[in-house]
């Protein structure tokens, strides 16, 4: 049985209809081609509606659907030969980064992203996509080596948030992720930020500073989830739909915020419909970001990252 | 009369939370969070509110903590001017900013500028806890970007003193963006082969302590604060274990590895003083790329 959200249950129960009727038509040889064929028109307009029309809270729930696909579902179909790598070199590795090497369409790049897992036994050994300090490490080990051999460095981010636990306190939670914030800042060599799934604040920026940020259609950037945003603003993480609305953590959002840079289409009904092709979908703004980056040389890339960030907030200035 | 107004209310001795502080007098007594002793604010004052009972190291507000360090008369405030707006319309937030201005006189959560630390010049600054938790906004990012980024074009070292709740929720991602906009700046700073000292007080904790507070060249905290990323309570519900009472304090990341030092508020100027000239000829630039 395929994961089905709250909002797709009215296209799901008139899909279901058809085909019992399609069924009836087989098994008692009544001929019912006219109400299907209404009911087939009727269920595409449904899918357009529902489909075209999601909410910030339809989203959340898209961009945590159990089977969207993950950083090693776009590794697969968008690099040849990629030859994970492990360890921070200092305490362990973290499952729930990966990266290594791989090259896009012939081109050698290092390849970063949260990885999760897509049933129990994946997410508990994944720790479900939150990362530790040795997941930072790991992924900032594997920058500076990409940029001793100049490599682009492309990112996956796709995780609720770095791992609350006491451990990755004691081993410096946030000095793993304030490093790599400074440390991708500088990085001499193009680096592109895909958010995929969840941007689950410092946990997704860890590995989300870049010169160009793209972002699946149905995926979420935020600084804290929406149940946490509602437990602190109103005591009360049932207000997580308000919250959701509230807290501008949509594509369209961050696009009108000028914090992300391409807002990539997603297949009718979420990238995991179809996860090949939304891969392909993908595919022409990774190309084209990485070309547009590799012909500048570093100063000039440098400089517009840091006018990037720069550039992002809004305040108003009053006179004295 | 004392009995009646701080004796046996239990539940508010754990916490010293902003409630019990406003149930004092404001100018008159202070009641130390650490002990509930009461004093005279006079009495704390001089002795830069450090609790002369159990050392406990009462939280100063931006400016107080700018006249404690800096020589006298030698602050210049930079980017006052830069006010909130409530960019992403949410709601409720304009009224709570204004509620702010009027405890605090403060136009937001962070003060910055120029100073010197006996004779040792500096750009500075210094976080206020008392205006929206301390919490991170754009204009908390835009100030600290601007500040970092005239320190370097000034060829100054750049000190912060932290003291945050972490991310402005009702800025959300914009909130968030600002621990690149700020570590990007830093970055700069320290490419320029130029100093930077954190120092983090009660409170610094979420996206604040993911970020600058933690990329200082040294990083001090003053006794007991609390330094985290995640909240106790979520670590406590995610790992379904009491965590020991020290954890996330200052003395615990200093156990951890995590800090340089811890400085009694005592120590305070004359250590930064000396770290700062230590590195007097670190100024000069040594920038290699721009």
């Amino acid at each position: 049985m395929k994961h089905v959200l709250d909002f797709e249950r009215p296209v799901i129960d008139l899909r279901e209809k058809i085909s019992e009727l399609k069924k009836l038509t087989e098994e008692k040889d009544i001929d019912l081609a006219e109400e299907i064929s209404t009911l087939e028109e009727r269920l595409e307009k449904l899918e357009h509606d529902v489909y075209t029309n999601l909410k910030p809270w339809d989203r959340v729930q898209m961009a945590r659907h159990p089977e969207r696909p993950t950083t090693l579902d776009y590794v697969n179909h968008l690099f040849d030969g990629f030859l994970e790598m492990y360890g921070d070199r200092h305490f362990g590795d973290d499952p729930a980064i990966i990266g290594g090497i791989a090259k896009f369409e012939g081109a050698p790049v290092t390849v970063i992203g949260h990885q999760r897992g897509k049933h129990t036994k994946e997410n508990i050994y994944r720790n479900f996509g939150m990362p530790h300090p040795e997941g930072y490490r790991k992924a900032l080990r594997l920058m500076k080596q990409a940029e001793k051999f100049g490599r682009p460095v492309i990112t996956f981010i796709d995780t609720k948030g770095a791992y609350p636990g006491k451990a990755a306190e004691e081993r410096g939670q946030s000095e793993a992720i304030a490093r790599n914030l400074m440390e991708m800042a500088g990085l001499d060599v193009p680096v592109i930020c895909v958010v995929i799934g969840e941007g689950g604040s410092g946990g997704a920026l860890g590995i989300g500073i870049g010169d160009k940020i793209l972002m699946l259609e149905n995926a979420t950037y935020s600084v804290i989830s929406p149940e946490g945003a509602a437990s602190i603003l109103w005591k009360d993480a049932a207000y997580a739909k308000q919250a959701a609305e509230s807290m501008k953590i949509t594509s369209y959002d961050l696009e009108q915020l000028n914090i992300i840079d391409e807002l990539i289409p997603e297949i009718m009904g979420g990238a995991h419909k179809e996860i090949e092709n939304q891969a392909e979908i993908l595919k022409p703004y990774l190309r084209s970001s990485l070309e547009e980056l590799s012909a500048m040389d570093n100063e000039q890339r440098l400089e517009k990252r840091y006018e990037k960030y720069k550039n992002i907030g809004a305040y108003a200035a009053i006179e004295i | 009369m004392f009995r009646d107004m701080f004796g046996k209310k239990k539940r508010y001795n754990s916490v010293p939370s902003k409630k019990s502080r406003k149930n004092v007098p404001e100018g008159l007594m202070q009641k130390c969070p650490g002990c509930k002793k009461i004093f005279y604010r006079k009495e704390l004052n001089r002795n830069l509110f450090v609790c002369p009972h159990c050392d406990y190291h009462v939280n100063l507000t931006a400016y107080e903590r700018i006249e404690q360090l800096s020589d006298a008369g030698s602050f210049e405030e930079w980017d006052e001017n830069l006010e909130t707006t409530n960019i992403l319309g949410f709601p409720e937030y304009e009224e709570k900013l204004e509620k702010d201005k009027d405890k605090t006189d403060l136009k937001e959560a962070i003060v910055t500028g120029k100073l010197t630390i006996g004779d040792a010049p500096a750009a500075v600054a210094v976080m206020d806890s008392r205006f929206r938790m301390g919490s991170m906004g754009a204009v908390v990012g835009e100030k600290i970007a601007r500040a970092v980024e005239r320190a370097r074009k000034e060829s100054l070292p750049f000190i912060i003193f932290t003291a945050s709740g972490g991310a402005r929720m009702q800025e959300g991602v914009v909130s968030l963006m600002q621990m690149g906009k700020t570590a990007i700046a830093l970055e700069r700073h320290s490419r320029a082969g130029l100093l930077f000292i954190s120092v983090m007080t009660h409170p610094t904790t979420g996206g604040v302590t993911a970020s600058f507070a933690s990329l200082g060249d040294y990083n001090f905290a003053e006794p007991r604060a609390l330094i985290g990323f995640a909240g106790r309570r979520i670590i406590e519900q995610t790992i379904r274990e009491k965590l020991p009472k020290d954890f996330q304090t200052s003395e615990f990341l200093l156990e951890h590895g995590q800090l340089d030092r811890i400085i009694h508020r005592h120590e305070l100027k004359s250590i930064l003083g000396n770290v700062l000239d230590m590195h007097r000829t670190g100024g000069e630039s040594n920038e290699t790329r721009a």
